[in-house]
């Protein structure tokens, strides 16, 4: 039961956030506003990853065998020369199972 | 383009996130289980919220005996760039009516924010890429309770599938959403920052840092484009007269 108003909670307060902007469609935004929402993604998206490479559980792990570094940067590399979402995604994940696997990382 | 191509399109598009975040709703699903969720919950949880990085790590807080309070503060302070989302589309659907922006807004994820602003950015004049929207978005949601019941039926059959590092595919795909829209050196100097804000504000608790990453990203960014827009205003100007200073 408590999981279930858990859950309601949690989606009363996500809907809300999605649809702020959605609810008002004539709020316009100041040029400076508009300006940092071209930001917003990239800033948002790179606070979430790099500490998840540099820190996958919890504590620096700057090591020859992380697999999350090293198929991070692998994975920013293709973006970079290819920009295609599929060859980095696709290529980041087979170069992580692939690493983890020669690391022994991998339960099987 | 029609309707009916334009909510194909979308489908399609999405396509490649949707490969990035099956692992992760794999193993939302089998965390779930985990954690003490019924089936059903976990079900819920996907259908009802349906926000990856919140479910996770919401399973990662339950799991840690953490109370309801702080798991609603974390979700709502890890939501919080889906405000910017919002505010950044709504120029696009302020047109539409509530029975469309309602359910669009509810499907709105970090992967269908990606390939709708594209969509929007590019130069045709449609009048129905809200279907384009509403393509992607559905196509997603549908993924997204696949994948979840995947990793429920994953995480009752095989054992330790939480150690694989499956979160890995959420690195992935962020990666290729974000490092693409770096073209211009403030976006470059906006992610840079961003990324060493996180890292030094690391120890903040419920996910503190991700905000303070963020507005420290998007401070920078803002302040280089208006240097660089300031730089060639001055320019112009001097071109144009090229003698106001004295010849």
């Amino acid at each position: 039961m408590q999981i279930w108003l858990l859950i309601l909670g949690m989606l009363a307060i996500t809907f809300m956030i999605r649809y702020s902007f959605f609810a008002w469609p004539n709020l316009r935004f100041p040029r400076l506003v508009e300006q940092g929402l071209h930001y917003v993604p990239v800033a948002v998206l790179t606070a979430i990853v790099v500490p998840a490479m540099l820190m996958p559980e919890g504590e620096w792990a700057l090591e020859w065998d992380n697999a999350y570094l090293l198929a991070g940067l692998l994975a920013i590399f293709i973006a970079a020369i290819s920009r295609n979402l599929l060859a980095t995604i696709g290529g980041g994940l087979l170069s992580f199972f692939l690493l983890r696997w020669a690391f022994g990382q991998l339960p099987l | 383009m029609s309707r009916s191509q334009e909510f194909w399109h979308g489908c399609r598009d999405i396509l490649p996130l949707i490969v990035g975040a099956i692992p992760f709703g794999i193993i939302f699903g089998t965390l779930s289980i985990g954690a003490g969720f019924s089936t059903w919950q976990a079900i819920g949880m996907s259908a009802l919220v349906f926000a990856g990085s919140a479910q996770f790590i919401a399973i990662t807080l339950i799991t840690g005996g953490v109370g309801a309070a702080v798991v609603l503060l974390t979700t709502f302070v890890v939501n919080l760039r889906h405000a910017l989302y919002s505010a950044a589309l709504q120029p696009f659907v302020r047109h539409l009516s509530s029975r469309w922006r309602v359910p669009l807004a509810f499907w709105l994820t970090d992967e269908a924010f990606a390939v709708i602003q594209h969509r929007y950015a590019s130069d045709d004049v449609s009048p129905h890429k809200h279907w384009f929207f509403l393509g992607a978005a559905l196509t997603m949601y549908l993924s997204w309770q696949l994948a979840t019941l995947a990793g429920i039926a994953f995480g009752q059959a095989v054992p330790n599938v939480a150690s694989w590092g499956l979160d890995f595919a959420m690195i992935a795909t962020f990666v290729g959403i974000a490092v693409p829209m770096m073209r211009t050196r403030p976006q470059v100097a906006s992610a840079l920052v961003a990324a060493a804000v996180a890292l030094l504000t690391w120890e903040l608790p419920y996910k503190l840092g991700l905000i303070a990453a963020a507005l420290a990203g998007i401070v920078v960014g803002v302040w280089l484009e208006q240097r660089a827009e300031r730089r060639a205003e001055r320019h112009a100007r001097k071109e144009a007269n090229p003698c106001k200073s004295g010849c």
